[in-house]
């Protein structure tokens, strides 16, 4: 029975690499909603297009696209809404306006006021102009950027893990109401709960402070992990890989350890005690530097370039199947890029935990960091 | 040109030191493998700080 249970379960884990994989591969394939539009990724500069759009937020949730027998270039998924505020006030349509268009020449006419796409940014053309024109560089000449507070992928990944994080847990804490031990999907939760709260808050807080930021390490440590998690998915989300997002949870952290820092934390950074008066100022500057700029920095870029490198290294093996078909044939450019982003995706399942473990962990060090009391030395 | 080599720069030095974060922890597991946990976390750490600092670096130098 046991051996069984487990071929079952290795038939069931390789299944789903497979299935991601081929799924990505189907995407890569023929979802290339970019500025050649109606083409298949062959080359390698499509390639490299193709990867760029995929880490950047899009306007539109675009499942794949294909070319039809006509040569119609056929998009599936669904448009989302543009929240933009110009000039004139809040302004909203449907992204299924620009027709999948994202270099420009499809305009938008809402309220007197004319839109393009361009590179997934939303622009707001002159008064005057009737069609976007570009300088050498490709930049829009008549035209500037607004304010944009689309629905765009990134946040319907973010809303849907939230809400998916909300439903669950909140099922985790009404179990305990009721019975001792959890049931069903809440058995897995909780000793990944109970693994935060003692393996990373309670060490690296310590005994006394760790039960008020358990909170906020937990809801961190669940939202970066199942956001990887979900990068990994055919549904291409790519949030954690957006400075946007990893800005964001840096600026969480260098808040919350800012602010509950102890008047020790903040004697030591500013007014160094026990060191000559003239090194102070000198000392000053660097801690405060650190403490304030290169904790959050680096909390932000690790996470964006961990899980950006990631999806390029993903789609890029998987871009060997177009990219060597002449030199290995198609079953062998296919079979190389199947076994190589196999393996690849199965480390990236380890990356998606490892990254989350390591923001929490850094973020629960740099909070005992300046809420330990510092009576004790000298 | 420069920002490539100071991007194979990055990458050489970072290699050193993460080669030396795993080598030594292999090296404490070894003489105290009682302490595995403990150094395990220690060198996730450090490699996750080393690791911050290497991106840091390739994001501005890019």
């Amino acid at each position: 029975m046991k051996i069984a249970q487990k071929s079952i379960k290795f038939i069931l884990i390789v299944a789903l690499a497979l299935f991601t994989s081929v799924n990505y591969a189907v995407i890569s394939d023929q979802n290339h909603g970019n500025q050649n539009d109606g083409g298949r990724v062959n080359t390698k500069e499509e390639v490299e297009a193709y990867i760029l759009h995929h880490i950047k937020d899009s306007h539109d949730f675009s499942l794949f696209s294909y070319t039809s027998d006509e040569g119609e270039r056929k998009h599936i998924g669904f448009p989302l809404p543009v929240i933009i505020w110009t000039s004139e006030g809040l302004v909203t349509f449907m992204s299924s306006e620009f027709h999948h268009n994202d270099d420009g020449h499809v305009i938008v006419e809402k309220n007197g006021l004319k839109f393009a796409k361009i590179h997934s940014k939303i622009y707001e053309l002159n008064k005057e102009a009737s069609e976007v024109t570009f300088d050498e560089t490709h930049h829009a000449t008549n035209a500037h950027k607004v304010l944009d507070f689309s629905i765009t992928k990134s946040v319907v990944g973010v809303l849907f893990i939230g809400f998916l994080l909300l439903f669950w847990f909140s099922r985790l804490a009404k179990q305990y109401k009721t019975q001792k031990i959890p049931t069903g999907f809440a058995r897995v939760l909780e000793p990944l709960v109970l693994y935060v709260r003692d393996e990373i808050a309670k060490p690296n807080i310590g005994e006394k402070h760790y039960r008020r930021f358990t909170g906020y390490l937990l809801t961190v440590f669940f939202f970066i992990w199942t956001l990887n998690l979900s990068g990994l998915t055919p549904l291409g989300f790519n949030v954690t890989g957006q400075l946007a997002v990893t800005g964001c949870l840096a600026i969480f952290t260098l808040v919350i350890y800012s602010v509950s820092g102890t008047k020790g934390y903040w004697m030591h950074m500013i007014w160094m005690p026990g060191v000559p008066v003239l090194i102070r100022p000198v000392l000053a500057i660097i801690e405060l530097a650190g403490a304030l700029l290169i904790k959050p920095f680096s909390l932000l870029v690790r996470l964006f370039a961990n899980i950006s490198a990631g999806h390029i290294v993903v789609m890029s093996l998987i871009a060997i199947m177009f990219t060597l078909k002449e030199s290995l044939g198609v079953v062998g450019a296919t079979g190389l890029s199947l076994v190589l982003s196999f393996f690849i995706t199965l480390i990236e399942v380890l990356v998606a935990f490892l990254q989350a473990y390591i923001f929490t962990m850094l973020s629960a060090l740099f909070i005992g960091m300046a809420v330990e009391d510092h009576a004790e030395h000298h | 040109m420069y920002n490539l080599i100071g991007a194979g720069l990055i990458v050489i030095g970072a290699g050193i030191g993460l080669g030396q974060i795993g080598g030594k922890a292999m090296e404490g597991i070894a003489r105290q493998p009682e302490a595995t946990g403990k150094i395990q976390t220690a060198m996730i750490i450090i490699a996750a700080l080393l690791e911050g600092l290497a991106f840091g670096a390739l994001f501005l130098g890019k």
